[in-house]
């Protein structure tokens, strides 16, 4: 049905997929495999007419064909449902499902009553037993993931592509949606199934595909392959970083910070999460997209005080924050995700950024010392090897590396006894990675302790001195680092 | 970035170029435009929009708006001129407290920034947006004084209450010298302390100021506050100056220091822009005013032509970015 041959595609400076093959057929339900940043999503951005400039080609029954935009691809009858809904919650059923495709009669009227009718027929093939007038908002997510479908089907849908369907529905939504996979499947639908979840892709899927690192690594029927080789492939790569925690925590330091049975709000699982965390020790937290990693970090650092449960042990003293004016008093700090969103604040010079968390500390009765000021912010430029004209440029105009650097810089100026970092190297050039690698090392050499969510298990690996790792919410492994290679860790991260 | 810092300061010097292309080009029109006297005629009538502008900067470099600092003058003008005059009278016990001109004075500022604190906890609690909670407490304030006024001027407040707006201080007009120690406090705080830089940061990016650990609520309170005493002050140099509180002083000022505020440069998006940017932008439409008035435009034409102003302070803004 639709066939992907030698698909590349770079963004600037990395390629994002390279030669990858792959075989939609009728019928059948082809599950995609991969870590995160394997490749998935580009290829089905691809596939959908999100990016439309690759090299390589893609058929359709044997046809070359270049989308245009996505909705040339939707009328060339692919469909994609995103992991993100494209759902419009202030819209009523009808209208989401017509919305840019609306039916109009004679004189350009809307014509609302072959509208609903249609959506009606449209719901009931998806088994969604709501008014067509009901807002969206209204709608359960799983819900809300059978009207997505219900709008594919308007469209003469012959391959339509799902990104994790189920990480925010229940199990019994999730069977109401394999129930319509299969009806799908018999109407001669090709769906492509993206899942990192082993149980599921081995219930629906027909036929697998593995991507790792942009590249193909294999394909075939599910009967032909176990859920160990299926990991193996994932997984299989060398690891290309060099090790930087060369520093080792003495084992008889002092637990810095205890969590005891803490739970991830979102998430409603039966037991919390314990760890500890020991002087000098680097601890790496690694799980799959929606595993409830940031949201362990943003839980510590108080950022959800209605949902925390359990205990927060902080060098020997109970904590609870419901700030994160107390969780950095008590000595925590964070390193967001999402540096532009969370972290910078672009219009104002690095100086300004890094003094942000110090500011009351650098006044005199009250007023502001700017030569202190200067000084903590000297202190870090050079410390940290930041790469500005001068202490007065925005921090806008500094490269990634460069940002995240400032950001470390501002949180080292409270002397922090933990150091929470949520993908510390996201969109950070190779070299500016290993310089802030060498220097989470050399700060944990000081006595820090520092947490480190990373989606990269080749960063995990190189820098931490235990791992432990997430899924859905729960630990599902607590390995120490001669414990721990990239086969165990994805096992445990898929559990 | 050497080349963009200089040009930098030549935008923001802009604002500055066409001040002085304005007083040149009416000054050759009327000779009646560069006299001491029209210079501090000027200055006296912008003193009420300044102190309410720098409110207002504050407000809106924390990324808010605040529209009720008119009804907010109107209404701690006639509380001041309320105490002075009648004091506050306690039937039950058969008691009037009287007032001192300190005491009608504070106890106008104490309303304006309980009014203005009001907003701020609003604001903050309910996460409103400000333009809905000032836009009700400009519905409100102006009720209040219609209440407490009902509906009348109050007149006749003395000769020491009149100093205030109409007075001289070492050859300067008195609320000349109000509104600039209002304006170096301002300056002083935007700064030089670390006040100053949270309402830089917040207005830049809410989620890192709060994350930085910055109590971001605090700050906006205390911005609200602040706006609300800066209309009180307002409100009685207004009260002052006419001897007289009238219920429907103020009206629309809120926009006149919008205006002021954005021809300063400071971006309504918040994080951007100074206090000395808009005593130059209440400085701008003072001039074009009197301007006007100077060259016998029709008020109708000055309208038009003050919109216009508005328009090209903020495409002029909008195009250096790009």
């Amino acid at each position: 049905m639709l066939e992907a041959k030698n698909i590349t595609k770079r963004f600037t400076g990395i390629t994002a997929l390279n030669e990858v093959q792959l075989h939609l057929k009728a019928g059948r339900v082809t599950g995609i495999i991969g870590e995160n940043g394997a490749g998935k999503s580009t290829l089905m951005k691809i596939l959908s007419g999100v990016h439309t400039d690759y090299e390589g080609e893609l058929m359709i029954n044997g046809k070359t064909v270049k989308f245009k935009n996505t909705r040339d691809a939707q009328d060339k009858g692919i469909a994609i449902i995103h992991q993100e809904l494209n759902l419009f919650p202030y819209l009523s059923v009808t209208e989401n499902i017509f919305l840019g495709r609306e039916l109009k009669n004679k004189l350009g009227i809307l014509d609302d009553t072959q509208m609903k009718r249609k959506a009606k027929e449209l719901l009931a093939k998806v088994k969604l037993e709501v008014d067509p007038k009901t807002k969206v908002e209204n709608l359960k997510v799983g819900e809300q993931q059978l009207l997505e479908i219900a709008k594919a089907l308007l469209l003469d849908t012959k391959v339509l592509i799902m990104d994790e369907p189920t990480s925010a529905i229940t199990d019994t939504e999730a069977n109401i949606l394999f129930g319509i996979i299969e009806e799908l499947k018999k109407e001669g639908t090709a769906i492509a199934y993206i899942s990192h979840k082993m149980n599921e892709i081995f219930t629906i899927c027909d036929d697998y595909v593995v991507l790792r690192d942009g590249e193909f690594i294999g394909e075939g029927p599910i009967t032909e392959v176990s859920e160990n080789e299926l990991i193996q492939m994932m997984a299989g790569r060398e690891v290309k970083l060099h090790r930087h925690n060369t520093h080792i925590p003495k084992n008889t330091n002092a637990n810095l910070l205890e969590v005891d049975n803490l739970k991830i709000p979102r998430y409603d699982t039966p037991e919390g999460i314990s760890f500890a965390l020991k002087k000098g020790e680097i601890l790496g937290v690694f799980g799959l997209m929606g595993a409830g990693r940031t949201e362990l970090l943003e839980t510590l650092f108080g950022l959800h005080p209605k949902a925390v449960m359990g205990n927060l042990i902080i060098d020997g003293q109970k904590q609870r924050f419901n700030s994160p004016q107390k969780a950095i008093k008590a000595g925590l700090a964070l390193v967001t995700e999402d540096r532009k969103r969370d972290g910078i604040v672009p219009d104002l010079n690095v100086r300004k950024n890094i003094s942000i968390t110090v500011l009351e500390q650098l006044c005199k009765l009250g007023v502001l010392q700017e030569n202190k000021e200067k000084t903590v912010s000297k202190k870090y430029i050079d410390e940290l090897k930041i790469k500005t004209e001068s202490d007065q440029q925005l921090i806008k105009t500094l490269s990634g590396g460069n940002q995240q650097k400032v950001i470390l810089g501002k949180w080292l100026g409270t002397n922090p006894k933990v150091l929470l970092l949520d993908e510390p190297t996201r969109g950070i050039d190779v070299n500016a990675k290993s310089e802030i690698h060498k220097l989470i090392n050399e700060l944990a050499a000081q006595g820090m302790g520092v947490i480190m969510v990373s989606s990269e298990l080749p960063e995990i690996l190189a820098v931490s001195h235990r791992i432990l790792v997430l899924s859905e919410g729960r630990l599902t492994g607590n390995f120490s680092i001669d414990k721990a290679n990239d086969k165990n860790i994805l096992k445990a991260a898929i559990a | 970035m050497i080349a963009t810092a200089t040009n930098q300061k030549l935008n923001n010097l802009r604002p500055l170029i066409a001040l002085l292309i304005m007083c040149l080009a009416i000054s050759l029109l009327s000779d009646k435009f560069l006299t001491v006297n029209n210079g501090w005629n000027i200055l006296r009538q912008i003193s009420v929009n300044i102190c309410i502008s720098v409110g207002m900067t504050l407000v809106i470099l924390t990324r808010g708006i605040d529209l009720s600092v008119g009804s907010i003058l109107a209404f701690a003008g006639a509380i001041g001129a309320g105490l002075l005059k009648f004091g506050i009278d306690l039937p039950s016990q058969n008691i009037n407290i009287g007032f001192t001109l300190l005491g009608g004075i504070l106890g106008a500022l104490a309303v304006g920034g309980f009014l203005g604190w009001f907003n701020g906890l609003t604001i903050t609690r309910f996460k409103a947006p400000a333009f809905v909670v000032t836009l009700a407490m400009l519905t409100m304030a102006r009720g209040f004084t219609m209440l407490y006024t009902e509906g009348f001027p109050i007149n006749g407040l003395g000769e020491k209450f009149g100093y205030i707006g109409t007075g001289w201080f070492l050859g300067v007009p008195f609320p000349v010298w109000i509104t600039l120690v209002v304006v170096l406090i301002a300056v002083f705080i935007t700064n030089k302390t670390p006040l100053g830089r949270y309402i830089y940061a917040i207005g830049g990016n809410e989620n890192a100021a709060h994350l930085s650990g910055i109590n971001t609520k605090r700050v906006k309170m205390i911005v609200y506050t602040i706006s609300g005493i800066t209309a009180a002050l307002g409100g009685l140099m207004v009260t002052s100056r006419l001897d007289s509180a009238q219920p429907n002083a103020g009206l629309s000022y809120e926009l006149d220091a919008i205006a002021a505020v954005v021809i300063g440069g400071t971006s309504l998006s918040g994080g951007k822009g100074s206090i000395w940017g808009t005593v130059l932008g209440a400085v701008i439409i003072g001039v074009l005013n009197n301007g006007l008035v100077l060259l016998n435009v029709s008020p109708f034409w000055q309208q038009v032509v003050k919109g216009a102003v508005i328009l090209l302070a903020v495409i002029m803004d909008k195009t250096n970015k790009e």
